[in-house]
């Protein structure tokens, strides 16, 4: 393979990492999210254990992003990181007190409330920055010299506190129907009374996202003019909101999960269809970013030939051996 | 006060990243030890086996949760801080740290899944299985790690084109010589922190006479596995210095306290060095033993500090000291077990009651000889990043304030304040309760 095919081949793994990220953390960051919107304990403890055997292998695709990007795009790892400086520094607070939760809850009684709020807040700080990184990079990011050059409060502006929203609600609604997937009894129908809010919310903060996008306000307008064609994404995800709620009526418990990660598949083309071939919008393409073909190669043998097809092989093999409903915990 | 950037950067790396190895240090080795007893009671169907790993399976749990969280933080530090590095080496140093996410992340966070909540899923042969990956996992995690670093201290297999760091000789990049002798020194390191543990949490059962049959297991297995393996530790530790000796002078001579050049040369036992001075003070030294540790001989001559320009000099008082505290913790290992197994051939181990706190008391050893070690290492390789490459001062991402950094300082320090003390208390209990007490993992 030359150089541009293999920046292309890692280009598409760091795509679809990302689109593996967002379905599988966004499931129990959603559960995280909607943990503290309830009291109950026994509703507490059946969603902590609905995700305590998968979150730390779906975490595990943000470290996997971070380091693809790292290998084999550096620049942009370098100029994304810069520019979102305080936004990382959320996440990993976030992800610190979502993630010691696990063991922490049950270590203690006295202390038990500090790790639950920590848990649920912590997901949705996770949930919103990691949103607002999306509007970030869709408003485009001044770089100069292969290094971010702007401030550490670029980031802030009203489009992507918009989209970091969008995301705290699209992550919701994906826990909800994970919840309602694996879960029996009351928790399943305290889950399904919440997906049409959350859908409805989520096509309200998306649909306002989307008017801006195409009123000129985010960089990645320009692209759309002559991809008309990209336009059956949003409807495929208006669609796949609509079959998530109608699946919930009708209490089928697969459907509304099922129809959730169309819809992020649909949002996450939609943005793909708005960026190409650029990473960076305007600044860094693909073909800038990538590493010396000597780095690329090298990681394309042994990682991207070997090690991961072995990893999809025994991700799927860990959820097979957890699948079906949780009642009381795995074991 | 004007807040200097690099400085507070490093301060918040050098932060976030000793908090972080204390756990990949005890984890390590704790997942090979897990992986044993799961052998063991599979060869042996002895139950207290099984009993001594759901106890330590317990432990793992919240040390993994832990290493997972603050290794997060140490994924994104690169990008976030050292942007200069991470762009210009990340051509040698992505690829290295993309390995680690390849093949060791995802197999320890996946069959850590199974390890902890899956036993009663997957047959026995699977879940020891399972053990192992992790185990295996943790082992391909600190290759690459150090592999990432022995570059780092001795930049070997790239050319330079344009400016640009090529890659030519990957093989030498992830298996030369330094690497082979550092990544050993880490893994043993680290094995001999999970053992010292053992040992001590044995110990303290037989001082409070609780446990009797598990701490008897604890005992037997850390005490002799650390004697056998201290040994072979020196041994590349030894090697260790010898390549930094060859590659890295000027880091030799700062953890040696050597100012001037001497043939022979001293060997400097204890001294406080003053940097402004250049000079040692109190120094209790030996004649001619410095030429010997550096070369096996008693007359080579031995480079002091002052053929180095100032601006190419490593800080002495952090590596001279760290180093002696890391050799003294391998010693008192070394004491401890093969004193311990004296006692157990003479059949006195659980009677010997001062030894019992002895060995109580040695639960720190490993961890403060892996964190000593790292700080000889990194302080050592000052004033470069990247050994003779890059200086640490042009590596920080050009956007970055001192106010930034001091604000993402400051709030990592207070979220590891809050979160690693708790974290130590639960384990801490954890450990107290002892086998067969307690809640299980999550609750049930």
């Amino acid at each position: 393979m030359d150089a541009d095919d293999l920046a292309l081949f890692w280009a598409a793994i760091v795509a679809v990492s990302i689109l593996i990220y967002v379905i599988l953390d966004g499931f129990d960051l959603g559960v995280g999210i909607l943990f503290g919107t309830t009291r109950d304990e026994t509703h507490r403890v059946q969603m902590m254990n609905s995700i305590a055997p998968f979150w730390d292998g779906n975490e595990t695709w943000l470290v996997m992003i971070g380091i693809t990007l790292f290998a084999a795009f550096p620049v942009v790892y370098t100029v994304f990181l810069g520019a979102f400086y305080m936004p990382v520094l959320l996440l990993m607070v976030g992800l610190i007190f979502r993630g010691v939760a696990f063991e922490y809850r049950y270590r203690t009684q006295s202390t038990r409330w500090l790790w639950d709020r920590g848990f649920s807040i912590g997901s949705t700080i996770v949930a919103f920055v990691q949103g607002a990184a999306i509007g970030g990079v869709m408003r485009g990011i001044p770089v100069k010299d292969n290094q971010f050059a702007g401030d550490s409060m670029y980031w802030l502006a009203p489009f992507p506190l918009l989209t970091g929203l969008g995301l705290v609600l699209g992550y919701a609604l994906l826990g909800a129907g994970w919840l309602v997937m694996k879960s029996e009894g009351t928790l399943r129908d305290w889950a399904h009374a919440r997906i049409a809010w959350l859908a409805a919310a989520v096509l309200l903060v998306l649909g306002v996202a989307g008017i801006l996008t195409l009123d000129h306000s985010t960089i990645t307008q320009g692209h759309w003019d002559d991809r008309r064609w990209g336009t059956i994404f949003p409807v495929i995800g208006a669609l796949a909101l609509l079959g998530v709620v109608l699946g919930s009526r009708r209490r089928r418990d697969a459907v509304p999960f099922a129809m959730t990660v169309v819809f992020f598949i649909a949002a996450f083309a939609t943005l793909a269809v708005m960026f190409w071939p650029y990473m960076i919008p305007n600044s860094i393409t693909i073909a800038d970013a990538a590493a010396p073909r000597a780095s690329l190669s090298f990681f394309f043998y042994g990682a991207g030939v070997v090690v991961l097809p072995v990893i999809v092989a025994y991700t799927i093999r860990v959820y097979w051996i957890f699948r079906g409903k949780v009642t009381r915990g795995y074991e | 006060m004007v807040l200097d950037p690099v400085f507070l950067s490093r301060l918040q790396f050098a932060f976030v990243v000793s908090f972080h190895i204390i756990f990949p240090a005890f984890t390590v080795g704790t997942a090979a030890w897990l992986a044993t007893m799961e052998a063991a009671h599979m060869a042996t169907r002895n139950a207290v086996y099984r009993r001594v790993f759901d106890f330590w399976l317990k432990v793992f749990a919240v040390s993994f949760g832990m290493g997972v969280v603050t290794g997060i933080v140490m994924a994104f530090q690169f990008g976030t801080n050292w942007g200069v590095l991470a762009e210009r080496m990340g051509s040698i140093q992505g690829p290295l740290l993309g390995y680690e996410g390849f093949t060791a992340f995802m197999l320890e966070a996946t069959f850590f899944g199974v390890m902890l909540l899956g036993r009663s899923r997957v047959s026995r042969g699977s879940y020891l299985f399972a053990c192992c990956m992790v185990s295996l996992g943790t082992m391909f995690s600190s290759f690459w790690i150090l592999a990432n670093n022995s570059w780092m201290q001795v930049p070997l297999g790239h050319t330079i084109e344009n400016g640009r760091i090529i890659p030519q000789d990957w093989w030498l990049i992830t298996t030369g010589p330094i690497q082979m002798v550092r990544w050993p020194h880490m893994l043993f390191g680290a094995f001999l922190t999970t053992a010292m543990c053992v040992i001590a949490t044995g110990a303290w059962y037989l001082l409070r006479d609780v446990h009797r049959a598990e701490a008897r297991v604890m005992l037997h297995w850390g005490l002799a596995f650390v004697a056998l393996l201290v040994p072979f530790q020196l041994v590349v530790g030894h090697l260790t210095g010898d390549y930094v000796h060859q590659h890295q002078p000027a880091k030799f001579a700062a953890i040696e306290a050597r100012w001037q050049s001497e043939q022979p040369a001293h060997e400097v036992l204890f001294a406080i060095p003053d940097e402004a001075a250049q000079r040692n003070w109190l120094a209790i030294d030996v004649p001619k033993l410095g030429s010997f540790i550096a070369t096996g001989t008693w007359n080579s001559r031995e480079v002091g500090l002052e053929d180095f320009p100032v601006a190419d000099r490593p800080p002495v008082a952090i590596p001279f000291f760290t180093f002696r505290i890391m050799v003294a913790m391998g010693l008192t290992m070394l004491a401890v077990s093969w004193f311990g197994n004296v006692l157990r051939a003479l059949g006195k181990l659980e009677t010997t009651r001062w030894f019992h706190w002895c060995m109580f008391l040695s639960f720190p050893t490993g961890f403060v000889a892996v964190i000593a070690g790292w700080m000889t290492a990194e302080v050592g390789r000052q004033p470069w990043v990247v050994y003779g490459l890059l200086r640490t001062e042009d590596a920080l991402t050009p956007s970055l304030t001192g106010m930034d950094v001091l604000i993402t300082l400051a709030c990592y320090v207070l979220v590891y304040s809050i979160v690693i003390p708790f974290g130590i208390y639960y384990i801490y209990k954890l450990l107290r309760d002892g086998p067969n007490s307690g809640e299980a993992p999550f609750g049930r």
